[in-house]
């Protein structure tokens, strides 16, 4: 499903992705770790097609298109979904106008009718009732005035309502306590299925007892410098980042720090 | 991936749809502004000398006065000698027959999707509409007769209800009020006006729209609403003009007077020709709008001012009765070098009057937005109570909004609110909406429309979709 080849990117003139390779495929999910400021977020930005990333090398397949060359929307519209690390408010729309914009333009690329206020609400009420969510939600502006948790179960909330093919989570996990963390992989697990793939972007191995991955792979210096299965991630749990740093990267730090 | 920073300021290249200009042959004066000319058009109209006398006070009045200054606003000089005050097709139509209204004219309203012909209109809209300096028919006139409501051109009630325009016009924008007010009084051509009588509730929304089409002239039409005792009405205005390089001038009046216990909303979407992306062409909008209330009266304004190269209007309300209400509902669109200097007054003068003023501009392109506002609470105005907000939104660097409010307040158990905010739309916010499959025009129309959504849902249905898509046409290519 996804194929990314040797990836480079940069932000505001840092280079930050080294040359990633991951390859993704159908009904799998990825759990990709790794310290602060390894690009984990930088990588999930750059396939998700925000402007100030700018890939300087590599290539990015997304069943059989380009995504490098599509824009932001096309790449939504065709399955690719990002749960945002910090989603913005936008004060005075609906929350519920703008998932039913989404799930439309989502349809219509698709192929399928366009769905009118009625059957979009009952479609709605039918996926709230997977993740628990409160319908209040839906009337509220987006994201305007919504605690941290709330923000991150919006996100969840979209994802399940627009049935993405690849889902990535940039760090959703983060500040949520144990109750949101179980509707967020509540919401991932309803969405997994032989078609559907999820990367999920992570700092801790918390989420990943709810979240169980097929894959998990070690960010450091913009480069995966392990990849291994669910087992990795308690390894690292157990052992800390500065493990896999000292064991696998350190010839390139080595390397790199005297030019500076 | 094109959202940088430069593309913010492509949401400003807009066609403008109703640019076209109808070749009709027109009855005009030479331009040029004297006593003359102002006897030219009264004797034109027919018009007893009490009018022509009201007139040539207001022209005498105007002579000694100068433009106003201080609007935060760049105006290039007008040249009054050089402006038509009267041009209208020749065809004229029997008052009250719509067959004959010119085919050129008529296929113009049909082009701006105001069909003249009773049978094809919205039912429940009566239309008057208004072309260059004359009204062209007027909708619907004999069933709102039945019920007694007077809907007519400003021409035909100065013949058929002489008493009622005498008594009110003037009454609440005197022709001394500022200087196109005066410049207004002195040489109107056209208009509409509207009485409801006591206790009738106006069974249809009245509407009246206002097209420009000649070169060089200028627009003076004079409105005046009555709605009598316990009465109640909801007006529309809508306008366009050609797309032309010079700016023409359109100064009108609007008077509303709500006696005891009456209603009147009056809406507006205003689209005068804005100029094109460079600032050249475009209507200057210098209008006069009050509204008198007496008591338990309510007098709504709701404007959405998305063309004119300059808007400077201020609809107000004089709340004179005790439990007077006054409303301004405003959304005001700067985009290119499009300048609006726009708010209003708010007068109480009676007890427990009440007033409310939403306001929210958006500046695009190079667009310079101003709200400019006065309560003013008098000495008797006992336990008056004012809300105001003003909000601004704006999209990307180069656009400014500024904001003058005014409060004078003499009565100590009043109660005055202001708040104030301003708000860019940001690339984060339209990232966001990309990122779930919308177009970036979407995304900035789905923003912006929710930031004027307090203002939206003061308009009649069918107007408030109107006002949403050309908002959405207003700002089209300012963010790419």
């Amino acid at each position: 499903m996804l194929e990314v080849k040797n990836l480079h990117a940069r932000v505001g003139g840092r280079e930050i992705l080294k040359g990633i390779d991951l390859s993704v495929k159908a009904g799998e999910v990825h759990a990709i770790m790794g310290p602060n400021g390894s690009g984990k977020s930088t990588l999930a930005c750059v396939l998700a097609g925000r402007d100030e990333y700018h890939v300087t090398d590599g290539s990015v397949d997304y069943e059989g298109s380009d995504l490098l060359d599509m824009e932001p929307e096309e790449r939504a519209r065709a399955g690719v979904f990002l749960a945002f690390q910090y989603p913005v408010e936008i004060p005075g729309v609906n929350n519920a106008y703008l998932l039913k914009a989404a799930l439309n333009e989502v349809r219509k690329h698709r192929g399928d009718s366009e769905l009118d206020a009625i059957d979009f609400m009952e479609f709605v009420k039918e996926r709230m009732g997977v993740l628990e969510i409160d319908q209040g939600l839906l009337k509220r502006p987006v994201n305007e005035g919504f605690s941290g948790g709330e923000k991150k179960r919006n996100e969840i909330f979209q994802m399940v309502v627009l049935e993405p093919k690849l889902a990535i989570m940039d760090e959703t996990d983060s500040g949520l306590d144990i109750d949101a963390l179980k509707v967020v992989s509540r919401g991932v697990n309803a969405l997994r299925s032989p078609e559907r793939a999820t990367v999920v972007v992570t700092h801790y191995q918390r989420l990943l007892n709810y979240i169980v991955p097929d894959f998990v792979h070690v960010l450091s210096g913009g480069r995966i410098v392990k990849t291994g299965g669910k087992e990795l991630a308690l390894e690292l749990e157990e052992k800390g980042y500065g493990w896999i740093e000292t064991e696998t990267s350190a010839p390139h730090v080595a390397a790199t720090s005297p030019s500076r | 991936m094109t959202t940088s920073p430069e593309t913010i300021e492509q949401l400003a290249n807009t066609e403008y749809k109703y640019g076209f200009v109808t070749n009709v042959e027109e009855d005009r004066l030479a331009p040029g502004l004297s006593e003359d000319v102002i006897r030219t058009i009264s004797a034109k109209k027919n018009e007893p000398g009490w009018l022509l006398e009201w007139r040539l006070e207001a022209y005498r009045i105007w002579s000694k006065m100068t433009e106003p200054t201080w609007h935060n606003v760049r105006v290039a000089p007008v040249n009054y000698q050089d402006i038509i005050y009267y041009s209208a097709p020749k065809k004229q139509p029997q008052l009250g027959s719509m067959d004959e209204v010119d085919p050129e004219v008529r296929a113009t309203f049909e082009k701006l999707g105001i069909p003249l012909e009773e049978q094809k209109i919205m039912s429940g809209v009566a239309v008057d509409a208004v072309f260059d300096s004359v009204s062209v028919g007027t909708t619907f006139k004999g069933k709102l007769a039945e019920m007694g409501v007077i809907f007519c051109s400003f021409s035909e009630a100065v013949q058929d209800h002489p008493e009622l325009v005498r008594r009110y016009l003037g009454s609440v924008v005197p022709a001394s009020d500022n200087f196109y007010a005066a410049l207004n009084s002195a040489v109107f051509t056209d208009g509409s006006f509207a009485y409801i009588p006591k206790g009738v509730r106006c069974p249809m929304e009245l509407s009246t729209y206002f097209r420009i089409n000649a070169a060089q002239t200028g627009q003076f039409e004079r409105t005046l609403l009555i709605a009598d005792e316990g009465a109640s009405v909801s007006y529309l205005e809508g306008c366009t003009a050609p797309q032309r390089d010079e700016n023409q001038l359109h100064a009108a009046v609007v008077e509303l007077v709500a006696l005891d216990s009456a209603t009147i909303k009056y809406s507006t979407v205003q689209n005068w020709y804005p100029g094109d992306e460079n600032g050249k062409g475009g209507i200057y909008n210098f209008v006069t709008k009050r509204g008198r209330a007496m008591n338990d009266a309510t007098v709504t304004w709701t404007q959405v001012e998305t063309g004119s190269a300059i808007t400077w209007k201020y609809p107000s309300c004089i709340l004179q009765g005790d439990n007077a209400v006054g409303e301004f509902y405003s959304v005001a669109v700067t985009n290119n070098h499009q300048q609006a200097d726009t708010g209003t007054k708010m007068i109480h003068l009676g007890k427990n009057t009440k007033s409310t003023i939403i306001s929210k501009g958006i500046s695009a392109g190079q667009g310079q937005n101003t709200y400019r506002g006065l309560v003013r609470i008098g000495k008797n105005a006992t336990n008056a109570r004012n809300f105001s907000q003003c909000d601004s939104l704006l999209i990307g660097d180069k656009c400014g909004a500024h904001t003058f409010p005014y409060l004078e307040v003499r009565n100590t158990s009043s109660q005055v609110e202001h708040e104030a905010s301003t708000s860019k739309i940001g690339e984060d916010q339209i990232f966001y909406c990309r990122q779930r499959g919308l177009s970036t025009e979407d995304a900035v129309n789905l923003i912006v429309n929710g930031f004027c959504k307090e203002v939206f849902r003061e308009l009649p249905m069918e107007f408030a979709v109107e006002a949403q898509k050309l908002l959405g046409v207003s700002l089209e290519g300012s963010v790419g």
